[in-house]
């Protein structure tokens, strides 16, 4: 067993300093009756490369994004990530580190938390941040406990563009507490209007933008409305890219931002592990939830990094604690944080141009071929009218070696009226080819109908 | 043969009295410091080569960002340089040895990481049509049997996101089942050497948390769980080994009392390692235990996560488990999303899409590698080495509680008395000596403790030195008359002792340019 060191003589030695007669005497306090006695019926241990080939077989019964036209989004994105990012993450010194709790000896981990933070603070807008979630979702279920621990009030309102398992998420979390959310239903005309039950009992109202159809709008409004009766406003980003170009939430007066860090440096990985996301304003710190890392200095006066305000947190706080939350997704922080160094100010703008480019090209050719694209706004995602059913669609757009998109009956089923909505996602890793099969293939299909 | 007889060790003419409080650059030989990212940044670098926007007429619908976030500009080798220096900031179970307790930082074998960049695996969309990913779904499906063999229960969630999740996750499970029953019940039972997430995920669901005393042998007492079960118990958070590295041998009394009682019992699994292969948390009477990938089966740590947390559950628990889940069908796998059909007693759903599938990868092919003989053998090793530490350092450091010890060993700090040195010091001795600390304070019902976990994979040889080490500090505090030398430690490390309380009692949390003028 190559990952365990003891012979034969190490155990039979160690068995008598421990003054034992056997290793069952070890697991003596295990019950009798409770005692497995055999091997559990399973294959016994495999040699690397056996392993190997059996991973391999796993992969090879998937259709790769890497070898095949992909437009899905839905919250998770794909984007290109520089090599530098996944050698970086691979260090030993990251990714086989423990939760920086002594700090004297994870600063590297610390100061690239107390980067990361301010990073996320920057790009949404937003005073602070804490130093990641495990996604997005999670982070706007917590978002919602925040809101109304900070207002006292026990109500949210959830838009009904908002992603549907971030909305199931929420509801989830909140279920068994003293809080409830009210959802509303989604809108795709129109505007949705968030106001209608909004009053001093409202926590908080939380809205997607660009939301769940791709559709930008502005929240500032909604902002004002939810402060003047004392609610927060509390802003989803799934597509953390479109922040490079588009107005961020905090300045359209959000509270709260939430989102998922997954298109900055992480692998879509079949949806996780992601990287949550969440900033606030300064006043509401001693309220958010999960870990924070700050800056201080050692008995040398060196500047350094801590995690810090942990009276919040559960190993101290147990069942009066902010959140249960222990593990947060580090590492996966860190390739965010590496890879939005590695773009910069200009780099972000222009992958956010480039993503935006190649979506409004993309829904041109489609307009063009015919099809109807719902929303008159987006930033690389968009919302497409096919004659017949999307999912339809989307098996025979694999059939052709196409990922093609995402039928909203997916996440929103039994809804007639979803039924033939598409969501398409561009991006930088999408050739003018491939645009040109989807729209070639979506104009068959449309026409066969 | 070396002529080392020449070789001056410090250059000729020098008293040996040089200056080493500091260097102009900061910097100590290979002990490379970096500012802060945003101190680098200088406008008009750029780290990647990205192509030019496509020239469109814009769809933002007039939401342009009116002021840029101003990141800073660096070229790749500046950000690679600063987070290899970062890197070089940290201690890792790759460069030394992790003796933390109930927290099991074992090996990161290499192959898991392959696997879970093969493109077939890392690279596929959770959205994808269910008939493009049958292999990842198969993967889920194996991994999720596997998890059910080990633990001999008959169903498993896999989507929560980390061991503390999972604990939400088969919490949630009991109050889904109980109000399903009409129902309501109030408490749940913790005894109080619990992990600190234990209780704040039964407030999160809505449930008084009251304690349950140790007994003098370290194990729950049995006649105040009994007096405090009751019809409004909705059930009991247990870990097993607890965290006090002891086994609860009444574990099967235990259950029978909290079912008789019609509540149901939770098993906390961070410290499944001791008990792989020997017992199954299913045949002791368990109706929910979460498992964490990152710890039981190797899923790295990664300075603070990704987790994976999956619960196993009973079949009394199994149909309010959360969506999604694989469904093996006769036409190939299958996927349940939502709460309808057959799934509609389910609580919910936990996070976005169907699970940390990165971790499910790679504990799959650390199973694969271990097999259930390898398994087994995980168990005894990590058994075996904690019970060595624990004589090689019993005659000097007080065992709170007697006998054979699981996969840790828990001391208090009763031989430091009138030393003026604390378990803290000790700990940041530790870290001069080369290792990262044993776990500290913790659990709480011991006085200053120290909580020692020597995984499976380390060598008699490492455990000796790591003994010798700690008899070497621990005499030293209690013989030299020298507490300064422990309260200034770590003398060594990238950074001297760091003043938390400064950090909380005004909190910089981000960089700012003011700031940073100031």
């Amino acid at each position: 067993m190559r990952y365990m060191p003891h012979t034969a003589e190490d155990r039979a030695e160690m068995l008598k300093k421990v003054g034992v007669g056997s290793v069952d005497d070890l697991f003596a306090d295990i019950p009798e009756e409770a005692r497995l006695k055999g091997l559990l019926d399973l294959p016994t241990h495999a040699p690397e490369m056996d392993v190997d080939r059996k991973m391999q077989a796993y992969g090879l019964k998937n259709l790769s994004p890497s070898e095949n036209p992909c437009f899905l989004g839905a919250g998770a994105y794909r984007h290109h990530v520089p090599s530098v990012v996944d050698h970086l993450i691979q260090r030993s010194e990251f990714l086989t580190a423990y939760t920086p709790y002594q700090p004297e000896i994870s600063q590297g981990t610390l100061q690239a938390l107390f980067e990361f933070q301010t990073q996320v603070a920057m790009i949404t807008g937003m005073d602070v941040a804490n130093a990641s979630m495990y996604d997005g979702a999670t982070a706007c279920a917590e978002a919602v406990l925040m809101a109304c621990r900070a207002t006292r009030r026990k109500k949210a309102i959830l838009s009904g563009n908002l992603h549907p398992h971030y909305r199931e998420v929420t509801e989830t979390t909140v279920q068994f507490t003293e809080f409830e959310v009210a959802s509303d239903a989604p809108v795709l005309d129109g505007v949705e209007d968030l106001t209608a039950n909004l009053d001093k009992d409202i926590a908080c109202v939380v809205v997607q933008n660009p939301d769940f159809f791709g559709r930008l709008q502005d929240l500032s409004d909604l902002a004002d409305k939810c402060h003047e009766v004392g609610a927060l406003l509390v802003v989803v980003v799934t597509e953390i890219v479109s922040l490079g170009l588009v107005k961020s939430p905090g300045e359209m007066g959000a509270d709260i931002v939430v989102g998922e860090g997954q298109s900055i440096g992480v692998a879509l990985s079949y949806g996780g592990p992601y990287v949550g996301l969440f900033a606030t304003r300064q006043k509401y710190v001693r309220q958010m939830p999960g870990r924070l890392c700050g800056e201080t200095v050692d008995q040398e006066g060196n500047r350094g990094f801590v995690l810090t305000l942990s009276t919040r947190e559960q190993h101290i706080r147990r069942e009066k604690a902010t959140s249960n939350i222990c593990t947060n997704a580090g590492l996966c922080s860190l390739a965010f944080s590496i890879h939005m160094s590695l773009l910069g100010q200009s780099g972000f703008k222009q992958l956010a141009e480039i993503n935006h480019g190649e979506a409004v090209t993309a829904a041109e050719k489609l307009e063009a071929a015919g099809l109807e694209i719902l929303n008159d706004s987006f930033f690389n995602e968009f919302t497409v009218k096919l004659p017949g059913s999307a999912e339809k669609a989307v098996e025979a757009l694999a059939d052709k070696g196409i990922l093609g998109g995402v039928p909203v009956s997916r996440l929103i089923p039994g809804e007639a009226a979803f039924e033939n909505l598409l969501l398409v996602t561009v991006t930088e890793t999408n050739t003018d080819e491939e645009v040109d099969q989807l729209v070639a293939a979506l104009k068959e299909i449309a026409n066969a109908e | 043969m070396l002529n080392n007889v020449g070789r001056p060790t410090r250059p000729e003419g020098t008293s040996g009295n040089v200056d080493l409080d500091g260097t102009f650059t900061g910097n100590k030989a290979l002990n490379l410091e970096t500012p802060l990212i945003f101190e680098q940044g200088v406008k008009g670098r750029v780290g990647v080569d990205l192509r030019a926007p496509k020239k469109v007429k814009n769809r933002l619908g007039g939401l342009e960002r009116p002021e840029d976030p101003e990141l800073p500009d660096l070229s790749e080798p500046q950000v690679l340089r600063h987070y290899v220096r970062l890197s070089r900031q940290n201690y890792s179970i790759d460069a030394g040895f992790y003796p933390l307790g109930s927290c099991t930082m074992k090996h990161n074998p290499r192959i898991n990481e392959k696997a879970a960049r093969m493109k077939g695996l890392g690279d596929i969309h959770p959205m994808q049509p269910v008939s493009t990913v049958q292999g990842a779904l198969e993967l889920i499906d194996d991994l999720g049997h596997w998890l059910k063999t080990i633990t001999g229960m008959p169903a498993v969630a896999m989507s929560p996101a980390a061991g503390a999740h999972g604990e939400l996750c088969g919490v949630m499970a009991i109050r889904a089942a109980h109000d399903a029953k009409g129902e309501s019940r109030t408490r749940i039972l913790v005894p109080e050497s619990a992990h600190g997430t234990n209780p704040a995920t039964a407030a999160l669901c809505g449930y008084k948390v009251e304690s349950v005393p140790a007994r003098a042998d370290g194990r729950m007492d049995l006649e105040a769980f009994e007096a405090a079960l009751g019809p409004d118990v909705a059930g009991v958070m247990l870990t097993n080994p607890n965290t006090c590295g002891l086994f609860e041998n009444d574990i099967k009394k235990i259950a029978d009392l909290v079912h008789a009682a019609g509540g149901y019992f939770y098993c906390d699994g961070a410290n499944l390692n001791a008990i792989l292969g020997r017992t199954r948390p299913g045949d002791l009477g368990v109706d929910a235990m979460h498992i964490n990938l990152h710890k039981t089966f190797s899923t790295p740590h990664g300075g603070g996560g990704p987790g994976s947390g999956p619960v196993v559950l009973s079949e009394a628990l199994a149909d309010f488990a959360p969506v999604p889940y694989v469904v093996n069908g006769k036409d190939g796998y299958g996927l349940q999303e939502h709460v309808s059909g057959d799934a509609t007693a389910s609580f919910g759903r936990m996070k976005t899409f169907h699970g940390q599938m990165g971790m499910f990868i790679r504990a799959m092919a650390y199973m694969l590698s271990h097999g259930s003989d390898g398994l087994r053998q995980i168990a005894e090793d990590a058994v075996l080495n904690a019970n060595y530490v624990r004589v090689g350092l019993n005659d000097l450091l007080h065992s709170p509680f007697d006998g054979i010890c699981m996969h840790e060993a828990l001391f208090d700090d009763s031989t430091l008395k009138d030393t003026g040195v604390t378990t803290l010091d000790i700990a940041k001795a530790m870290i001069d000596e080369g290792y990262h600390p044993m776990t500290m304070y913790f659990p709480l019902v011991v006085h200053g403790a120290m909580l020692i976990e020597p995984t499976e994979s380390e060598t008699k040889e490492t455990l000796d030195l790591f003994i010798g080490s700690l008899r070497h500090l621990i005499e030293k505090a209690k013989t030299s008359n020298d507490p300064d030398f422990f309260k200034q430690a770590p003398h060594f490390a990238p950074r001297r002792r760091l003043d938390e309380t400064a950090a909380a009692r005004k909190p910089i949390l981000r960089w700012s340019a003011e700031n940073d003028a100031a």
